[in-house]
């Protein structure tokens, strides 16, 4: 029986039934852009970054399912375009200063940032003030880098079994908060060996003390820059060599 | 009177109209500043003033972050000399994580680091800013008064001054990870070691480095000689001095203890620890500039101004502890015949000693196996406060912090190294005002002989308007005739 297929940029590519266009693109070692995506959780589409557009319609790649004989654009300047715009409203909605971020180089909204080739801000920031929260012996958190992601609120409900986090607020008001009546991280039962204390793609949840004791020239991003990892997997797989 | 300074720094006494010239921007220096001078219906000068015109905040931004970002973040102050910000942060977070010893490996990365960015520093203000002046003439053509006049000129001493600098950025990238505003110092340590290859990468030109800062020391020398009149009394204004001196009373950039001398030479301070600094030290806020001016505590604003940087260094320490700096130091202070020199233009002399000790220190590190040690870390019982005073290539530079039991800065307190020199500037461009202006039709070339006095200092005004929150500010408004006529103050 014949794989179906989905017409990715142009050349065919195969998926498994149940696949999203995400899962189907990954499998094949193909990286689009995303922020809110994590293989280990429910995807809920909700960054947008990975947008493509689907027979003509702009979709999320990471809630969509892959269908047979769909045409998927991904890797074309109108979409890099639009993501480059979204994470430039991102960078100017939170306090994102890369230079003193412990996060740099291994950020992924930097590393984004880096490979969609964003120069500028462009828009006005809006410097909200956002106090951080240093109650917790073992972790600080960070609300300036906050994208609101959820991926720190889905793995302490889902996999931790602690619902800490939440998100509060709506439209532009919403935000991250901490389920405590203090709303302190140091009134919950939080601790550094929840998977929420690993998932967070920006800077928010920062284990205390390590500080930039990763040097330059060792971080995650600057081995590989994001997507890489991915797209070399694959040609190892491909080859048979080691990953 | 003369000697204590601070005649035109205002013109309240002057009668009759005053004509303001100002001289803005002031170039080939660091940050932001211009000069303006009162002079009156005769030319003469009433009023010369360094203002500092810019504003920045960190000691107020830094509060309610968390202390290991602060190496990192306070850097940001400067883009010419961030490793004296990094490095004096992270000396002061040392004690807040309880490593009052770094280990051998991290204490002598430090150090290449901080030699490596004396290096730079000083080659980049030496050959890019000052030669102009130095090797053109003060009031030579405007158009060729710069570095790619220089390189034009004089291609050898170019090449020399860029291959120089470029090899202190060098040394920076491999310790910090960077050029400018690496990561390389953290509280308690470091975060890398120098892989032998790369120790091998710097050895294998370490000695053309050195045979080119003796040279620079040559240069500068012949310069002085030259013209002895000039240089040894352009801007010359009797001072204390303010220095750190290491152990056995040597200079050391990286660490020791506080060291005041009097304008004759006399020590008045020793043996201050770096966390007792107040004792030492106060600060004045004056209307007119964002800069502080910082004086002796126990001597007052009047009298206890004072010098800092390479002049003050060479002149406050025993000694140099490698030979070939120690040989030129000892001509230097000859020169002085048993005077304290304190000239401005000697500041440039002075600066390529330190160069040159610079360069053979780094020979010396280059050659310890430590630096690739693997014992990068260390830390013992926490503090709440910090304090950590380093010789900037500018001079005595102090970062004081304090941390509370949530891991977050409370208290950040700079003192940077053009601080410390503020009133010793003004005073400098005071005495060239009444000695090269006084009655003269002014044009460029006499206004760089102000620019010339400020630059012997190397300013970077940048690093030295860090402060928020306790300045008042003041506009006025001055007519034609130079006399006030409105005035609004900022209320704080």
């Amino acid at each position: 029986m014949r794989q179906p297929n989905i017409l990715f940029d142009g050349l065919p590519l195969p998926f498994a039934d149940g696949q999203t266009i995400m899962e189907a693109a990954t499998a094949a070692g193909i990286f689009i852009p995303h922020l809110c995506h994590h293989p280990d959780f429910k995807p809920q589409g909700s960054c947008k970054l990975c947008t493509v557009k689907a027979n003509g319609r702009h979709v999320s790649a990471c809630t969509m399912p892959a269908k047979d004989g769909m045409e998927v654009e991904n890797n074309s300047p109108d979409l890099n375009d639009k993501r480059r715009t979204m994470l430039q409203m991102l960078f100017v909605e939170g306090n994102h200063f890369c230079p003193s971020c412990e996060k740099s180089g291994n950020c992924m909204l930097q590393a984004l940032a880096y490979e969609l080739e964003m120069l500028t801000p462009h828009f006005p920031h809006f410097y909200p003030d956002r106090p951080v929260d240093a109650s917790h012996p073992q972790v600080l958190l960070d609300f300036n880098r906050c994208i609101l992601c959820e991926l720190c609120v889905r793995a302490s409900r889902d996999v931790d079994d602690k619902n800490v986090f939440a998100l509060s607020g709506r439209g532009i008001r919403k935000h991250l908060i901490v389920n405590a009546e203090s709303g302190r991280l140091a009134d919950t039962s939080f601790s550094l060996g929840d998977k929420a204390a690993h998932v967070c793609p920006v800077g928010v949840i920062i284990e205390k003390g390590r500080g930039f004791a990763l040097p330059i020239g060792r971080r995650r991003y600057d081995i590989q820059p994001i997507g890489m990892e991915l797209e070399r997997a694959a040609r190892c797989r491909g080859s048979g060599e080691a990953i | 009177m003369e000697d204590r300074g601070f005649a035109l720094e205002s013109a309240s006494e002057s009668s009759g109209p005053l004509r303001r010239v100002a001289i803005d921007p002031v170039s080939r220096v660091e940050g932001h500043g211009k000069v303006t001078l009162l002079l009156d219906e005769h030319d003469q000068v009433q009023q010369a003033r360094l203002h500092i015109v810019e504003f920045r905040g960190f000691e107020k931004f830094i509060q309610g972050r968390p202390y290991w970002e602060v190496p990192v973040m306070v850097q940001r102050l400067c883009g010419i000399c961030p490793v004296s910000h990094h490095l004096a942060a992270a000396k002061a977070l040392d004690h807040v994580v309880g490593a009052d010893r770094l280990t051998p490996t991290a204490e002598k990365l430090r150090r290449l680091m901080h030699y490596g960015q004396i290096l730079q520093s000083h080659a980049l203000h030496f050959f890019h800013l000052s030669s102009p002046d130095l090797l053109f003439g003060f009031a030579s053509e405007a158009g060729r008064r710069n570095i790619v006049g220089i390189v034009a000129a004089y291609p050898e001493i170019a090449r020399q001054g860029v291959l120089l600098r470029k090899f202190g950025q060098e040394v920076i990238r491999l310790t910090a990870g960077k050029r400018v505003h690496g990561t390389g110092a953290i509280p308690g340590g470091v975060n890398r070691a120098l892989s032998h290859q790369e120790r091998d990468g710097l050895l294998a030109d370490i000695y053309q480095i050195i045979a080119w800062s003796r040279q620079a020391v040559q240069l500068i020398k012949r310069l002085h000689q030259a013209d002895p009149a000039l240089y040894d009394e352009f801007g010359s204004c009797r001072s204390n001095m303010v220095s750190l001196v290491g152990g056995g009373g040597v200079l050391d950039f990286y660490d020791g203890r506080l060291r005041a001398r009097d304008a004759d030479g006399r020590i008045m301070v020793d043996g201050v620890h770096a966390r007792n600094y107040p004792e030492l030290l106060r600060e004045e806020v004056k209307p007119w500039s964002y800069m502080k001016f910082p004086f002796l505590a126990d001597l007052g604003p009047q009298d206890g101004w004072y010098k800092v940087g390479p002049l003050a260094r060479l002149q406050n320490c025993d000694s140099i502890p490698t030979p070939l700096a120690e040989a030129e130091r000892c001509e230097l202070i000859e020169h002085g015949q048993g005077m304290v020199i304190h000239a401005p233009l000697a500041y440039h002399w002075a600066r390529m000693i330190e160069m040159l000790h610079a360069a053979e220190t780094l020979r010396d590190l280059l050659h310890d196996d430590d630096l690739s040690g693997s014992e990068l870390v260390t830390s013992g019982a926490r503090q709440r406060e910090g304090v950590g005073v380093i010789e900037a290539p500018r001079g005595t530079l102090i970062h004081h912090y304090r941390v509370g039991e949530d891991d977050l800065v409370t208290m950040c307190n700079l003192i940077v190294s053009t601080t410390h020199n503020n009133q010793a500037m003004n005073e400098a461009i005071r005495r060239v005002a009444r000695r090269y202006l006084n009655g003269r039709q002014l044009d460029e070339g006499l206004l760089n002989h102000i620019e010339v006095a400020i630059r012997c200092f190397d300013p970077c005004l940048s690093c030295a308007t860090h402060a928020l929150g306790k300045m008042p500010l003041q506009l006025e408004l001055i007519a034609a005739t130079g006399q006030p006529l409105e005035r609004l103050a900022a209320r704080t």
